[in-house]
């Protein structure tokens, strides 16, 4: 697959609001923090989440009817995400209004835990809306939702971590340890999809894409010249060695370089480095998530002419 | 239930096009609006269609078979870019089968083309929306033409006859007789989306000359043995013949 920046943009972003919250969440739910920490860190999740929705509609080809892909929701796991994600947007803000207007400890605590549901619920929706499409054999696993998952929880707690080093440094340690923790596990999930990707082996074949039982069978032409949406939608284009370099990049990036800066908890400077360095990393694993992702259709589409 | 779609016979295909200019001269040219050209005359044209025809070649030289292979959207039964389509303007009819997108729907996400294995569907880069085969359903319920010819633009322009289109569902069809009695087959069927495009396979076409056939058993030679040889003394009227 060709890698569009906007779903990168859309899907890492959102993570990392996604994780943030729950970062938050889980404190306020059990722990204490200033509500001013809480307020400011809703504030940020919020900004983060917003910048992936603004970055989604640059993947649309018509944005002005964006509103009318809330309609499949029984069908469609992107219906889903379309949905789910403004409820959460809302409910974070409605979160951090809660505790910037002083609201009751319960209600505090009952918006924290709807809000880290819908969290939760967008996290599977994004991952499934690339896992739900089965002849992506790269992508059609639980590893895809876990990865979404993991990563962005991890990239969340990153955020945290440097959030609460700048306004309430008591809690940086335990954000920089548990970011530490689930960017372990994020980073050996990640690396389990890549080991299984690698012993993929395709279904379709040119014989079975044609129908001609014979081993041999190379194209000639492919009714086009100049391309078309099959060669620039489905190809990423680029030689095997960026491929390489962007998996050890983000391999580098996404765990090993954060995790050396979060071992600096009392640094606000090196814990937002090490969310940079691993946002970076996000970045590079996106790509490569779709750059790694083989369509049947690329079978068809071998020659030019 | 009906389920329109074509059978495309690969053992009749010349690969001369006509199929892909006549389907993109109808598609056009209809109320849904134009297909996208770019560089129409230059370097890298490009541009959207709704059928293209591919060449391959099956085995190694000498023993090579040229196959031009028609292709456009399956119309799957079982069709996976429906279900993933956030807006619902992808469809498909319940009355005739066809996988169709409602153009005014569409937010041109390109989810559909990712969800479809066989590459079917291609974006409109001016219209920004999801366009395929429709299988000229806006000609083929046209009861202002004759019934001869509210078939797809494609199946009217075949001059082979390649293509063949008909409810595949109504077992005495041209179509589901041709699936039938000529083995046609579905492409990728180990993603169970079940195409309603058939394709009818390669054919030999071999004489098989039996020893029989060259020496008749009926031959009268055979039947009493063979005449006596005439005495070389024989008058003969032409060296052969033995009065």
């Amino acid at each position: 697959m060709c890698p569009a920046w906007s779903v990168i943009l859309l899907t890492t972003l959102i993570g990392a609001g996604q994780g943030l919250f729950l970062a938050l969440a889980g404190v306020d739910v059990f722990g204490e923090a200033p509500a001013r920490f809480f307020v400011a860190g809703a504030a940020v999740a919020l900004v983060l989440l917003a910048a992936g929705l603004a970055a989604s509609f640059f993947h649309l080809g018509r944005p002005e009817r964006a509103w009318r892909s809330a309609a499949m929701w029984r069908t469609s796991w992107l219906s889903r995400e379309v949905i789910v994600l403004p409820a959460f947007m809302a409910s974070v803000l409605a979160w951090g209004a809660a505790h910037h207007l002083g609201f009751s400890r319960e209600a505090v605590v009952f918006l924290a835990a709807v809000g880290s549901l819908l969290a939760a619920a967008l996290f599977l929706c994004t991952g499934m809306i690339y896992a739900c499409l089965k002849f992506l054999q790269e992508w059609h696993t639980p590893l895809t939702p876990l990865n979404y998952t993991a990563l962005g929880c991890a990239s969340g707690l990153t955020a945290a971590a440097a959030l609460a080093a700048w306004l309430h440094p008591p809690l940086a340690p335990a954000y920089a340890a548990a970011a530490l923790v689930s960017g372990a596990l994020a980073y050996l999930a990640r690396l389990a999809s890549l080991a299984r990707n690698a012993r993929l082996r395709p279904k379709s074949t040119l014989a079975s894409a044609i129908g001609i039982k014979h081993p041999r069978i190379t194209q000639i032409a492919q009714g086009a010249m100049g391309g078309s949406f099959n060669t620039r939608e489905f190809f990423h284009g680029r030689p095997r060695e960026v491929l390489r370099a962007v998996r050890w990049s983000f391999l580098a990036l996404v765990f090993p370089a954060p995790a050396a800066l979060l071992l600096f908890p009392q640094s606000l400077a090196l814990l937002a480095a090490a969310f940079a360095a691993q946002y970076a990393g996000l970045i590079a694993e996106r790509w490569y998530f779709f750059a790694e992702a083989n369509h049947p259709q690329n079978l068809y589409y071998q020659a030019i002419a | 239930m009906t389920q329109l779609a074509l059978v495309i016979d690969l053992n009749v295909c010349v690969g001369c096009h006509a199929c892909v200019t006549s389907c993109k001269q109808w598609n056009t040219s209809g109320a849904a609006g134009y297909l996208s050209d770019d560089n129409p005359y230059g370097a890298d044209p490009t541009g959207t269609f709704f059928n293209r025809v591919q060449t391959f070649e099956v085995g190694e030289f000498p023993n090579t078979e040229t196959v031009h292979f028609p292709k456009s959207c399956l119309h799957c039964e079982d069709p996976p870019c429906v279900p993933v389509c956030p807006t619902g303007a992808s469809y498909k009819r319940a009355e005739d089968g066809i996988v169709l997108v409602d153009y005014d729907k569409c937010i041109g996400c390109k989810y559909c083309s990712w969800a479809c294995p066989y590459g079917a569907r291609e974006i409109d880069e001016h219209q920004k929306v999801m366009k395929k085969c429709t299988l000229c359903v806006d000609r083929i319920y046209d009861a202002s033409l004759p019934e001869a010819e509210r078939k797809p633009a494609c199946v009217l322009a075949c001059p082979t006859s390649a293509r063949l289109f008909g409810d595949i569902h109504d077992p005495d069809s041209q179509a589901s007789r041709a699936i039938r009695e000529q083995g046609g087959y579905a492409l990728m069927p180990e993603w169970g989306t079940q195409p309603a495009n058939h394709y009818l396979p390669r054919r030999k076409t071999a004489i098989h000359l039996h020893a029989d056939e060259l020496q008749r058993e009926d031959n009268p030679l055979k039947v009493d043995g063979k005449l006596p040889r005439p005495a070389a003394s024989d008058p003969a009227l032409d060296d052969v013949t033995s009065w």
